[in-house]
């Protein structure tokens, strides 16, 4: 599904990602650590070409990203994105928020969408928002709009950049949960994330990033007992009991 | 004392009561053609000089340093006195057979308006998080669709304050079409004045109606921007 070879990129002379080779099946669940400024967010943003790369071969969904021809578009509409801070759109209900795309991108009608997103509404537990502003919800509720928008358009990817770090800890859960169900519906996922216990529960591999480096590949079990590099080990260590 | 007997008669009823109601009616024309043409104008000029693509983001600047930094009056003079000696003949005569002053008029009104409205918008668009864009990017929205769907509307609703300004502005200045014979309001106080000598009648009438005029702009703008654009927060 998604296949990285030989990626890099540089912000100007930041080498943000250096030889990224990895290779995402479909219905796989996979889970990206690391420090911050490692570079994770940056490898999942190159995927629906938020990034563009500079070098190296990324081919997602059959598409090639590195080729000029590819109709980005088209790749954007096929792989959902969840964003820290949720972007949903302000001016908009959560209903509207979440029929947008599909009604203007795929063109299904307005009554179609509308049905669809119930569907998915009641699926994130959020029914009764429906004509709720983004602004009316609580950060929580805002992300699980935000994933439903994302699946609105029956995407075949979904990417998320850190999803609960900007949430209040009691809120977490109920995203994490979506999240789960999501995973367990067969969705192929790439997910960055500080949150271990998803990790361990509900990722079929982890990576672990520092420098732009993927430094360790391993199913999680694997790398929570016995994490082979030390810097892998520093940072489990730090994140388990951050007060030492 | 005062020797001067007030006559209100004359801009209350009667033939002048007419000039002044023909001429009010063509200020309000000029100022709904100009609003209209001057935000459209605006938006497309706000969102080419905001373009990637190099050569649209030249013309929109050179647009909006050209049109913001000439008098409006000496624009007025330029369409109507000088754009038809190197117009076509076919455009010309077309020109001729409509109301050539209040087109040159309403056409540098709008450019005129238009390149304050643009700067006003492109404001507008770049307070906008830059995460907005990329949501709508990522949901698969091309550049031209997220603007149009996701930026302006919200750009726009952020704009309302200036762009009444500009829309009180653009009314006001419709007045200055009189000096190419354009017969609206200020013309037909003049005209008045000229027929009564009652300047003092003629020019409060015509003041009265101004201000109705922009306060009504503003009461409908505000209410536009309650009721319409951000129902969630009335």
């Amino acid at each position: 599904m998604i296949k990285f070879q030989g990626v890099h990129k540089w912000f100007k002379k930041l080498h943000v990602l250096n030889d990224i080779n990895l290779h995402v099946k479909q219905g796989e669940v996979v889970v990206v650590c690391g420090p911050s400024g490692s570079g994770k967010s940056t490898l999942i943003r190159t995927i629906n070409q938020l990034e563009p790369i500079n070098e190296g071969a990324l081919n997602v969904d059959g598409m090639d990203l590195h080729c000029k021809k590819t109709d980005l578009n088209k790749l954007r509409a096929e792989v959902g994105f969840v964003f820290q801070q949720f972007n949903l759109y302000p001016h908009l209900s959560v209903i509207d928020n979440i029929t947008l795309a599909p009604t203007k991108i795929r063109k299904i009608s307005k009554r179609d969408a509308q049905d669809q997103a119930m569907v998915l509404l009641e699926r994130v537990g959020l029914a009764v928002k429906r004509d709720a502003y983004p602004t009316q919800l609580s950060g929580g509720q805002q992300q699980r709009v935000a994933i439903a928008r994302a699946l609105a358009m029956k995407p075949r990817i979904m990417l998320f950049d850190e999803p609960t770090s900007a949430l209040d800890p009691e809120m977490i859960g109920e995203v994490l949960a979506v999240m789960q169900d999501l995973a367990k519906s067969g969705m192929t996922m790439m997910v960055v994330t500080h949150e271990m216990g998803f990790a361990r529960e509900v990722a079929d591999r982890v990576v672990f990033m520092d420098h732009g480096t993927v430094l360790e590949e391993a199913q999680p079990e694997e790398f929570f007992r016995n994490p082979q590099h030390d810097r892998a080990k520093q940072f489990l260590k730090q994140l388990l009991s951050p007060m030492h | 004392m005062l020797k001067y007997t007030f006559d209100w008669s004359i801009v209350t009823s009667g033939k002048y009561f007419e000039w002044l109601v023909s001429g009010m009616k063509i200020t309000l024309e000029l100022s709904a053609v100009g609003i209209i043409g001057a935000f459209v104008l605006g938006l497309l000029i706000a969102v080419m000089k905001m373009s990637h693509f190099r050569p649209l983001r030249w013309i929109a600047s050179a647009y909006l340093e050209f049109f913001r930094n000439t008098p409006l009056l000496i624009q007025i003079f330029f369409w109507y006195f000088g754009s038809y000696k190197v117009l076509p003949t076919v455009v010309n005569d077309w020109l001729n057979s409509t109301n050539f002053e209040f087109a040159a008029a309403a056409i540098a009104l709008t450019i005129y308006t238009s390149a304050f409205i643009a700067e006003d918008i492109r404001s507008g668009i770049l307070s906008i998080p830059r995460e907005q864009m990329e949501a709508a990017r990522s949901a698969g929205f091309s550049y031209l669709r997220s603007m149009q769907y996701i930026i302006l509307p919200q750009a726009v609703r952020i704009t309302v304050p200036p762009l009444v300004n500009q829309f009180l502005n653009l009314a006001k200045n419709s007045s200055l079409a009189m000096t190419i014979g354009v017969m609206e309001l200020t013309y037909q106080a003049r005209q008045v004045e000229s027929y009564t000598f009652k300047g003092f009648e003629a020019f409060t009438a015509a003041t009265v109606v101004y201000l109705v005029l922009s306060v009504s702009i503003t009461a409908f703008m505000d209410q536009y921007n309650k009721r319409v654009l951000n129902p969630h927060r009335a």
